[in-house]
């Protein structure tokens, strides 16, 4: 048993190193003005959103916490990042109707410091700074909030998102969160690529999917240790789980922290990824997104929230565009597929998923689950 | 009386935005006495019923218009509930809640197709449009009518559930769901009427909130919606009185903060603007969490506990 | 023989229903001790007070010689205690169920509360978890690898012991009815306490299967040196396995001693069966 364990375990890991290695190299041969240029790009924001569901899923599909505060956390996140990177020389521009306060840049420092590798370790800072700062707010309104039950919890949750947004769009903290202004010229993805002699290797892709694997990948471990397996006791029984010595305050708060802090980080990737950060753009809307993008995945399952998100990006961004612009498979009906046909469809989708497939694409099983059962019909078979 | 002229306008604003979301709130009272879900759809039903009277003003003559919008929202309601809620009255309550977050997403980007996500003008409306003085302070007359309107349908309201049977039957599902079932309650008709009533005083709460802004869009409903469930929640869920008062007096603060600026000049404490005016909303959200907190139960709220 | 679990003049009290008044009991290191009664007597109130689900209104809980639960009326139930001992107690002593788990007692429920989305080996590992010292970054990164090894063993260990080895993959809401009652027992052992707390363990079992109960209740004392303190309804388990009983009626303490002492009490035979009114 024990050995089966490392073997799927190998598996996943070559699996996740062979998938990384593609994105690479998709990276280079794909060209802008390609019509599969769609693909990187929803590879980009996809792999940014799978990290946003898995984190979402954390919480609620694993610890059974009903949050609804998840764009406010992603809010912080970016916002911290893009304070953290923004160049000094253009920091003037950018801030160009306040008196910047925070004039630090990690990368920039770094990177005098100790070259491009000071420059990439800034950025690493600056996204572990996101979801810290992420935590740290999460701390402080966990401690209230996670003694609310179920539904009071996600809509005092979603409440504090819209409290968060407020904040940062407040004037007098101009100084620090540029007002109701977007942030932007901070590093983002393209800012990436590796000089190999006289060749350049764009890492665009790369690095959103790579940030989003390593977290996961850490959520993972964490899911199945023992207080992973803790989190889901709360979720099943919370009185029994008392009575057998799970201090709920304190588990529950760990749940949210964490959960919070690769929100945070997520939302960093988002800001690298759109090369904005704007308050309102982490309205309750998102999290209702990556909320629909969990339930499309199966609560409880973390692969099937990456699946959930890559669909659902996919879905919105590629393949029904042609709902939006007058053509698609082939049916030209300019005046039912116009702006917003899309989006329709889609909702209708994800409410037919809602009503008769409750469970989403996964349930609550993983990928090697699946592979597992096969492996065992066949055995049974033979 | 130079502080009255100051505070006059928000106060009066704020007395009937607060009427407008204890229109709202009476909605999600109700779902959530007898259901236990945050109806968050009930919110874009609202913004619809905005948008049927756009649509529906341009073609006909307003007599018909109102009663007819009326008409639409109400079977909208009544749809919902059926297609969405009714499918999963045994699972889990976060799907159900997943549901109605799926049916406000559809409905926006529904809106969002039609409209073109182009601003809608509301229609005026004769006589509740006209332009009005109150000591002063230019407004609308709908601004007047509002809240006592809203007082005297509540009062409609609580009496038809306090004496006809269908109000008996509401106030036993509410109590205890599996037993009203068990007495040959009809469970789904009274759920398709705690909706129609809903979706009713909506498209009312439409018409006079709508009255007062420049138009619709597609995302018109989510925060009067959201701001309307949180009064519901600090009046103490369940409880129609509650959500009017608690409506009331989020409606009034909200507009005190929008003007908190002006008045604390006025009054010589503050030199120079602080930009409260942002906090308009999150103070809503702020009220929310403390009431949460201190007073998980709300205003008028009863205590309920878990058996082990 | 020392004294582990005390229960010291406690009364619980809802609004105006008392459901346990004044209730004095002790359980001593090695022994079975049941605690009985006719239904809606207050058994199970007398359990979520010793296990700190609820905070009694007055009175308090001692266990190994250390006071862990203790509380006087406050408030509300000021005005409305009338209880012998009022003042008698002035300290708030209110830890939460998973503290006083960790002091070394461990429950069962009386509608079984199994995760039940984890199997049943998981059920069991899961209970360990309030014994790991290890931190959720060390845990993740598995630097409590050697712990962990222990902790399956453990478990192996303990479902062979409550003969559920066989069926440690299945989910634990898929086991037969007995099953599951077994493994809430196995599931409460892996805590490590030092006193068993059993809230009707033979509910809903056909004779053939509370005896098999019994026998296994027995078995763990001798195998685990523990000490149970129980409420049961099936009689005959009761007098087959305890050493001492305690008789509660509407929340009062109408007897206690020997089974045998119970069985020819009167007061003990008119709440069973209800005196007969002078007619």
């Amino acid at each position: 048993m024990i050995t089966t364990r490392k073997k799927t375990n190998l598996i996943s890991l070559l699996l996740v190193a062979a998938m990384l290695a593609l994105v690479i190299v998709l990276d280079q041969v794909i060209q802008p003005t390609d019509s599969m240029s769609m693909l990187l790009k929803v590879l980009q924001k996809g792999s940014i959103y799978a990290l946003a569901a898995v984190s979402m899923n954390l919480l609620n599909g694993f610890t059974g916490l009903f949050s609804l505060g998840h764009a406010g956390f992603m809010l912080i996140g970016a916002y911290t990042y893009a304070i953290l990177t923004i160049p000094s020389e253009v920091r003037d521009v950018v801030y160009q109707y306040y008196d910047a306060a925070i004039r630090l840049s990690f990368p920039e420092t770094l990177g005098n410091a100790m070259g491009p590798v000071g420059t990439l370790l800034g950025v690493v800072l600056a996204i572990v700074a996101a979801g810290l700062a992420a935590t740290l707010v999460a701390w402080l309104i966990g401690l209230p909030v996670l003694r609310l039950k179920s539904d009071y919890l996600a809509i005092a949750t979603l409440g504090f998102a819209e409290v968060v947004r407020a904040v940062f769009q407040w004037g007098k903290l101009g100084p620090v969160t540029n007002g109701s202004n977007p942030l932007k010229s901070f590093v983002r993805i393209n800012s990436f690529q590796l000089k190999l002699g006289g060749t350049t290797i764009s890492l665009t892709t790369f690095v959103p999917v790579l940030l989003a694997t390593v977290c996961i990948a850490l959520i993972v471990l964490l899911v199945n240790s023992t207080y992973g397996r803790s989190f889901k006791a709360i979720r099943d029984d919370e009185v029994a789980a008392e009575a057998m010595g799970i201090n709920l305050a304190r588990h529950k708060i760990m749940s949210f922290c964490i959960s919070s802090f690769f929100a945070g980080v997520s939302g960093a990737g988002m800001a690298m990824v759109l090369g904005i950060a704007q308050a309102s753009n982490f309205k309750s809307a998102m999290t209702y997104e990556i909320l629909l993008m969990v339930v499309l995945g199966g609560i409880g399952s973390i692969s099937g929230s990456c699946i959930g998100a890559m669909l659902f990006i996919a879905a919105s961004e590629w393949w029904l565009r042609g709902l939006d612009s007058g053509n698609f498979l082939g049916i030209n009906a300019p005046g039912i597929f116009r702006n917003g046909f899309r989006l329709v469809v889609f909702s209708v989708i994800i409410m037919i998923v809602v009503l008769f497939f409750r469970k989403g694409i996964m349930g609550d099983r993983e990928l090697p689950d699946l592979f597992k059962k096969r492996a065992r019909k066949e055995a049974a078979g033979k | 009386m130079d502080l009255m002229n100051t505070v006059l306008p928000y106060l009066l604003s704020g007395i009937s935005v607060g009427g407008q979301y204890a229109l709202i709130a009476i909605g999600y009272t109700m779902v959530y006495g007898i259901l236990r879900l945050i109806n968050f759809a009930h919110g874009d039903v609202f913004m619809v019923a905005g948008l049927i009277m756009v649509y529906l003003s341009a073609s006909m003559p307003l007599y018909l218009a109102v009663p007819l919008m009326i008409a639409l929202t109400v079977l909208l309601g009544f749809l919902i509930e059926r297609a969405a809620y009714k499918p999963l009255r045994t699972a889990p309550r976060m799907s159900v809640m997943i549901s109605a977050i799926g049916v406000s997403y559809l409905l926006q980007n529904l809106a969002l197709y039609i409209t073109g996500g182009l601003n809608k003008n509301y229609p005026t409306i004769p006589w509740i449009s006209d332009p009005i003085t109150v000591f002063g302070s230019p407004t609308k007359r709908v601004t007047l009518i509002t809240p006592f309107l809203t007082v005297a349908l509540v009062i409609v309201l609580v009496w038809l559930i306090n004496h006809t049977r269908v109000g008996m039957a509401m106030r036993a599902v509410s109590r205890d769901f599996e037993t009203a079932q068990l007495m040959g309650i009809r469970i789904n008709n009274v759920i398709s009427v705690t909706f129609v009533i809903g979706s009713f005083l909506a498209a009312v709460g439409s018409m006079l909130y709508f009255s007062n802004y420049p138009g619709v869009v597609p995302t018109s409903g989510g925060m009067p919606g959201l701001k309307a469930f949180v009064a519901a929640v600090f009046g103490g869920i369940g409880s129609i009185p509650g959500a009017v008062v608690g409506a009331f007096i989020i409606g009034i603060c909200e507009n005190i903060i929008k003007g908190l600026d002006i008045i604390l000049q006025a009054v010589g404490v503050l030199k120079e603007p602080l930009e409260l005016a942002t906090f308009s909303d999150a103070f809503t959200f702020a009220l929310l969490i403390i009431v949460l907190v201190f007073k998980p139960t709300g205003l008028f709220g009863e205590k309920t506990t878990d058996k082990v | 023989m020392s004294s582990i679990l005390k229960v010291e003049n406690v009364t619980m009290q809802f609004g105006g229903v008392v459901a346990v008044d004044n209730l004095n009991l002790e359980v001593n290191e090695g022994e079975i001790v049941a605690l009985i009664g006719p239904n809606g007597a207050g058994k199970t109130t007398a359990f979520n007070v010793i296990t700190g689900v609820y905070q009694p209104t007055n009175g308090a809980v001692w266990f190994q010689g250390d006071k862990i639960v203790e509380n006087h009326p406050q408030g509300k139930m000021k005005k409305l205690y009338k209880g012998e001992e009022a003042g008698s107690y002035t300290h708030v002593l209110a830890p939460t169920p998973d503290k006083i788990t960790q002091l070394g007692m461990a429950r069962t429920f009386q509608n079984i509360r199994l995760w039940k989305s984890q199997t049943v080996f998981d059920n069991v590992l899961i209970a360990m978890h309030c014994r790991t010292h290890t931190n959720f970054l060390a845990a993740s990164f598995r630097m409590n690898h050697r712990e962990e090894q222990e902790q399956r063993e453990r478990v192996a260990q303990l479902l062979e012991t409550v003969g559920l080895y066989d069926v440690k993959d299945e989910l634990a809401t898929s086991l037969p009815y007995g099953k599951q009652r077994r493994l809430e027992i196995a599931r409460a052992l892996a805590t490590d306490p030092k006193l068993l707390l059993l809230d009707e363990p033979a509910a809903g079992m056909n004779p053939q299967e509370t005896q098999e109960l019994t026998a296994f209740i027995g078995q763990i004392r001798s195998d685990f040196h523990m000490t149970v303190f129980l409420i049961e309804h099936h009689m005959d388990l009761v007098m087959d396995i305890s050493d001492r009983i305690y008789v509660l009626d509407f929340g009062k303490l109408i007897a206690q001693g020997t089974p045998e002492e119970i069985q020819n009490n009167n007061r003990v035979i008119d709440a069973y069966l209800g005196v007969v009114e002078d007619a």
